[in-house]
C-alpha cells in the first residue's frame, strides 16, 4: 500500500513478470532473437528514470529476493499478477511461463495470482495444457501475446476460429479476464500486426470475458480508443504508459492520459508495472503525485483526482480478481461498477474511423 | 553490423569513400541527405532522417551511393522496415548522377530478406515469400489517413485557438487558411491518397471518402483527429528514446531534436 497526504491506496500491479533472458536460456541457433527481444526490452527501461537502470546483465535475470524486494519492499505493492510470455522458439525454458511465475508465486501466499495463456496454433494439445495449467495454478486470467513465432508461423488474430475454440475452453474453464498484448509480427505481414480490430470481435461474442488491452494498444493508442469505447468489457492496460511516458515524455503521458481518460475512463484503466521492465516505486509514487497540467492544450481533458488514482492503482483490477480489499482503502462511494461513459459522443452515426 | 556513427558528423564519410566536397565530381553528399528526407517512416509520418534511422550516407566519386538505416529495436515491425528501406532505395537511385544504389538495414530480425529483397526489386510478398498475402499499398494508404487526421488538428487547433467557431470550420477551405508548414504538409498527404487537396477543397474532410464531414459528426471527428496525433506524436517520442538508449545516443545523419511540447522536430 502507499500512503500520500493522508490517502491510502491499495496497490495492484496486474501486469508483471519475473523472466530469465540470460544467455543460459537461449535456444542453440536463435540467440540473436533472444539477445534481441531482451536487448529492445532493456531499451525500454531507459524510459524510466536514470537511477532506477539496471545493468544488462542483471536485467537478463534478476532473483527471486530482487523481484520481492523491488516490488513488495520497495514498490507498495499489494497483490501482484504475473502474466507469462513463452517464448520458447528462443529461450529454452521460455521467458517468463506460468510454472516458472507459479512456483514463485507459490513459496509467497497471498502476494501474487499466477495468470497462464494459451497458443491457438498448438491446437489439442495445447488445450489439455490449458486446462492443466488453470486447474495446477488456479488461473483466472489469461496473457496472449499475438505476434508469438510458432514452427515458422509469426502469430496470429484473436478473431482466428482456432483462438474461439480456445477463449470457449477458458471460458469454461472459468477464465475472466484475458490480457491481450499486440507485437510487429503477425500473419499475413502485410497487414497492421498492432490492428486491435481482433480483439473488437472478440469482445463482442465473449461479453462474458473482460479484455484487458496491454500498453493500450500501443502503438495504435486511437485505434483501441474507439474500441474500447463502445466495448464495455474492454479495458485499459497501462503497462508502458506510466512506465515509458511519465519521466522520459511528460507532456507526452498527460495527453495520452487525457485521451484515455476521455475516451475510455478511470473505472477501465488498470496499472501494471511491467517489471522487470520498470520498478513500480517511482511509477506509483509518480502517478500519486501527478496532475493533468492546467494550460489550454490539455483543458479539453477529464481531470483525474484522488479515488481516479486509487481505482487505477488498485481497485479496478482488485474487481476483475475478486481481491479482497481492506475497507481503509476502499472508497467510500464506491459506484464505479457502473462503467461511465465518457465519450458521449460516440454514437451509431460516427464516420468511419481513420485507417479502420 | 552497425558501424559506429559519429556524433553529430554531417559530413562524416567512410574511409575510401569520397564524400560531399567542393573538389569531388559527382553526387554531392547533400542530394543525397535531401534526397533521404523525403523518404518518411509510414507510421511515424516523420522523415528518416529527422528521426535518426539514417546511420550513415556516403557516395563514391563514381556515383555508387550507400545508405545504412538503423531503427529503434530489433523487432520493429517488417512491413513498415520495408518500406523505409525500399523507398530509401528508389529515392536515392532517382538521384541524378546515382549509378548505384545500396541500402541495407542493419540490426534487424530480417535485415537480410528486407535487404536482399529491395535490392532485387522483389517486392514485399515475394521477399517474404508465404508470410505475406499482398504489397504494402494498403497498409501505406491506411497510415497516410492517420496522418491527414494528425495533420487536420495540427492545422484545425490554432485556428480554434484564435477564436474560430468549430462549425465554421466546415465551410472554410485550404486556401482560407493561413500558410504554414502543417498546412503544407496535410496538403501533400492528402493528394498523395488522391484526396481533394488544392485551395477550393474542403479544410475538413472525411479522409476515406473524400466527402464532407456533417456538422452532426464534427465534434467526434475533430477528437478524433486529435487522438490520432497523440498517439503518433507519443510513439514517435517512445521511438527516439529507443533509439537514443539502443545506439547509445550516437546522432543519425540529418537528426533533429525532439522539442516535446510541441511533438514537432525542432525545424517544423
Amino acid at each position: 500500500m502507499y500512503e500520500s497526504n493522508g490517502e491510502k491506496y491499495f496497490i495492484v500491479d496486474s501486469h508483471m513478470h519475473y523472466w530469465n533472458a540470460a544467455p543460459d536460456n537461449w535456444v542453440p541457433g536463435h540467440e540473436q532473437y533472444a539477445k534481441g527481444w531482451i536487448e529492445c526490452f532493456h531499451a525500454y527501461q531507459g524510459l524510466g528514470p536514470p537511477e532506477t537502470h539496471w545493468s544488462i546483465e542483471h536485467f537478463q535475470k534478476y532473483s527471486e529476493d530482487d523481484l520481492l524486494k523491488d516490488v513488495f519492499e520497495d514498490g507498495h505493492v499489494d497483490k501482484a499478477i504475473f502474466q507469462p510470455t513463452y517464448l520458447k522458439e528462443w529461450y529454452k525454458e521460455g521467458f517468463n511461463t506460468t510454472e516458472r511465475n507459479g512456483l514463485l508465486g507459490e513459496k509467497h501466499p497471498g502476494k501474487f495470482i499466477t495468470n497462464t495463456r494459451f497458443d491457438p496454433r498448438d491446437g489439442d494439445v495445447g488445450l489439455d495444457q490449458l486446462k492443466r495449467d488453470v486447474e495446477r495454478w488456479g488461473a483466472k486470467g489469461l496473457k496472449l501475446y499475438t505476434a508469438e513465432w510458432n514452427n515458422g508461423s509469426r502469430g496470429y488474430k484473436l478473431s482466428d476460429p482456432a483462438a474461439y475454440r480456445f477463449l470457449e475452453a477458458a471460458q469454461n474453464l472459468g477464465i475472466k479476464n484475458v490480457h491481450v498484448h499486440k507485437g510487429p509480427t503477425i500473419w499475413p505481414l502485410d497487414k497492421d500486426a498492432f490492428d486491435v480490430s481482433d480483439i473488437d470481435h472478440c469482445a463482442t461474442d465473449f461479453p462474458d470475458l473482460n479484455f484487458i488491452v496491454e500498453h493500450v494498444g500501443l502503438p495504435r493508442i486511437e485505434d483501441f480508443c474507439f474500441m474500447a469505447t463502445q466495448e464495455p468489457n474492454v479495458y485499459a492496460g497501462l503497462s508502458v504508459v506510466i512506465g515509458g511516458l511519465m519521466h522520459a515524455l511528460p507532456h507526452f503521458f498527460a495527453k495520452v492520459m487525457g485521451e484515455l481518460l476521455f475516451w475510455v475512463g478511470e473505472d477501465k484503466m488498470t496499472f501494471g508495472s511491467d517489471y522487470g521492465i520498470w520498478e513500480p516505486k517511482w511509477q506509483i509514487e509518480g502517478f500519486v503525485n501527478w496532475e493533468m497540467p492546467d494550460e489550454p492544450a490539455y483543458a479539453d481533458y477529464p481531470k483525474l483526482g484522488v479515488a481516479g488514482k486509487k481505482k487505477i492503482l488498485g481497485l479496478n483490477a482488485a474487481r476483475l480478481y475478486d481481491i479482497d480489499v481492506p475497507k481503509e482503502f476502499q472508497l467510500l462511494d464506491d459506484n464505479s461498477a457502473a462503467a461511465q461513459d465518457d465519450a458521449q459522443l460516440v454514437d451509431d452515426r460516427s464516420q468511419p474511423v481513420a485507417g479502420a | 553490423m552497425t558501424a559506429p556513427v559519429t556524433a553529430g558528423s554531417a559530413r562524416g564519410t567512410a574511409p575510401g569513400v569520397s564524400g560531399f566536397s567542393p573538389e569531388t565530381p559527382g553526387v554531392p553528399r547533400e542530394d543525397l541527405l535531401r534526397a533521404l528526407e523525403t523518404v518518411r517512416d509510414p507510421e511515424l509520418d516523420e522523415p528518416i532522417t529527422s528521426l535518426g534511422f539514417v546511420a550513415a550516407c556516403t557516395v563514391s566519386s563514381d556515383g555508387d551511393a550507400e545508405v545504412r538505416l538503423r531503427l529503434p529495436t530489433y523487432f520493429c515491425a517488417p512491413n513498415f522496415a520495408y518500406l523505409m528501406v525500399a523507398d530509401a532505395y528508389d529515392a536515392v537511385s532517382a538521384l541524378p548522377g546515382v549509378r548505384r544504389a545500396e541500402v541495407v538495414l542493419e540490426d534487424h530480425f530480417a535485415s537480410d530478406v528486407i535487404n536482399g529483397g529491395v535490392a532485387a526489386q522483389a517486392g514485399f510478398a515475394q521477399s517474404f515469400d508465404g508470410e505475406a498475402v499482398g504489397e504494402l499499398h494498403q497498409l501505406r494508404a491506411d497510415f497516410l489517413r492517420k496522418a491527414v487526421m494528425a495533420g487536420t488538428d495540427q492545422v484545425c487547433r490554432p485556428l480554434l485557438a484564435a477564436g474560430q467557431e468549430p462549425a465554421a470550420l466546415l465551410a472554410m477551405t485550404l486556401g482560407e487558411v493561413p500558410p504554414s508548414r502543417a498546412l503544407e504538409r496535410l496538403r501533400q498527404r492528402r493528394a498523395d491518397l488522391g484526396l481533394p487537396a488544392g485551395d477550393d477543397a474542403a479544410l475538413v474532410i472525411d479522409p476515406v471518402t473524400g466527402g464532407p464531414v456533417r456538422p452532426d459528426a464534427l465534434p467526434l471527428h475533430l477528437r478524433k483527429a486529435k487522438i490520432t496525433r497523440v498517439s503518433i506524436e507519443a510513439n514517435a517520442g517512445i521511438c527516439r528514446g529507443m533509439l537514443g538508449h539502443r545506439y547509445n545516443h550516437t546522432q543519425g545523419q540529418g537528426e533533429t531534436v525532439l522539442i516535446e511540447d510541441s511533438g514537432l522536430p525542432a525545424d517544423s
